[in-house]
């Protein structure tokens, strides 16, 4: 690729991920821009986060001085609870995320593919942290947005024919919401639904590798 | 049957033995059995094998035991904040198998409760799927994942009675109430021991009989990333 487009920025990504909810949704945020989500749930909307470590209901970080070394959220980081919140293990956690009962998962992609196929946990050669929960999650949940820069740091894409990565779920993502814009994976490839800020679908096409239909 | 003990050492007295498989409670630093943790290090048990979704990180929670060299393998889903892990790990003198971190928590549960092993879309058309015995159910596609039994669990809880009744606090329950049912022996470490009668019996977390030794003492409880907002000017 020539000159980078930009498109939006995190924040302006996470906003558009926080079109996706529905009133009365349990949702999982993953970790990075998924979490700034929760900053632009829209007004009548009620939705309760779950941390898949054990709590529905999760509730902002705490105020200085109140953090609590037993309340975490899945990135470990301090949280707080709300006056509907659940706590529960992670048998039971799990149970529900596989169980279906979690309407949605927003999370990170290092490379998504057009059959739905997601990688978003190991580089060969590279550092492995682990899959955490994202395995089950993108198998249990009832619907998968992954938000996710187009591009990598190169300009190559990260929207591709065919994940060259170790996958995390197979024909799982519902709908990819990138600095560009958003597709779903539809019959036969991706489906353009919408432009970010600035970008015209020629950059849009020029950024993706998996086929574009419709 | 006595079940409190005077001390961690004392609560894992005749309990170890180099080789042996442990499952552990806690979710990164929260709700850890760090006392058990540390009796383990003093003891000197080798060659262990660890069921934990976490590995701690230097120099606190299952990290101690690594920093030792008497972890032989891990069974995790995450250990990202762990240096020492990474380098032996990497140097090949770590083994590690990543189970997905509700599939390792049905594996604790499972394990508890007589299940040897159960059938879950998790990880179907991935690496951790390779060589597991794969099943249709419904037109959905499953893998066969097995259930643990480990030698020994160790788990913190919040409070506890002489009988071993287990209450957690908030998210520090995680892996905690899993890990306790599927250990052939269970010792917990609690912040406070009550007297008989004082849990209701309505809100206790894990039964007693899961649990058959028990100490008390004062935790660290370390925060691992601790975030916070600014309060809104008056």
């Amino acid at each position: 690729m020539t000159e980078a487009v930009k498109g939006w920025d995190r924040n302006q990504m996470a906003a558009r991920a926080a079109q996706e909810l529905q009133d009365g949704w349990y949702v999982n945020l993953g970790i990075g821009i998924p979490t700034l989500v929760s900053n632009y749930i829209p007004e009548g909307i009620e939705v309760t986060l779950q941390s898949e470590n054990g709590m529905l209901g999760m509730g902002p970080f705490p105020y200085e001085g109140e953090e609590d070394p037993d309340l975490i959220n899945a990135g470990k980081q301090t949280i707080t609870e709300l006056p509907q919140t659940a706590y529960f293990d992670s048998a039971q956690s799990f149970a529900m995320i596989r169980g279906g009962k979690i309407a949605m998962a927003i999370l990170g992609a290092m490379e998504v593919a057009e059959n739905g196929d997601l990688a978003n946990w190991m580089i060969p050669g590279k550092l492995v942290k682990g899959m955490g929960g994202a395995m089950d999650l993108v198998a249990g949940v009832g619907r998968v947005v992954v938000v996710m820069d187009h591009t990598s740091k190169h300009g190559e894409s990260k929207v591709l024919r065919a994940c060259t990565l170790p996958l995390t779920g197979k024909g799982v993502v519902n709908r990819i919401i990138s600095n560009l814009g958003v597709l779903d994976v539809v019959p036969g490839g991706l489906k353009i639904v919408e432009l970010a800020t600035g970008v015209t679908e020629a950059d849009l096409r020029a950024a993706t590798e998996a086929t574009i239909v419709g | 049957m006595k079940k409190v003990y005077g001390s961690a050492a004392e609560a894992l007295d005749g309990l170890l033995s180099d080789g042996m498989f442990i499952a552990a409670g806690g979710f990164g630093l929260c709700g850890i059995p760090e006392l058990l943790i540390d009796a383990i290090r003093a003891a000197g048990t080798k060659d262990l094998t660890i069921a934990s979704n976490n590995a701690g990180v230097d120099g606190f929670g299952l990290g101690v035991l690594l920093a030792t060299r008497q972890v032989k393998k891990m069974i995790s889903s995450y250990v990202g904040e762990n240096a020492e892990f990474m380098r032996q790990y990497l140097s090949g003198e770590l083994e590690l198998e990543f189970n997905p971190q509700g599939t390792l928590a049905e594996r604790m549960r499972a394990g508890g409760a007589g299940i040897p092993g159960f059938y879950t879309r998790t990880g179907v058309g991935t690496v951790i799927a390779e060589g597991k015995e794969h099943k249709d159910f419904d037109g959905q596609t499953y893998i066969l994942e097995r259930g643990i039994v480990a030698d020994l669990s160790i788990v913190k809880a919040w409070k506890a009675d002489p009988s071993g009744n287990l209450v957690f606090r908030k998210t520090a329950r995680n892996f905690n109430a899993p890990a306790a049912t599927c250990g052939r022996v269970c010792v917990a470490e609690v912040e406070e021991i009550v007297p008989l009668g004082s849990l209701d019996p309505d809100k206790i977390h894990v039964p007693g009989i899961y649990v058959h030794r028990l100490i008390t003492g004062p935790h660290e409880k370390r925060i691992e990333q601790r975030t916070t907002r600014k309060r809104e000017a008056v």
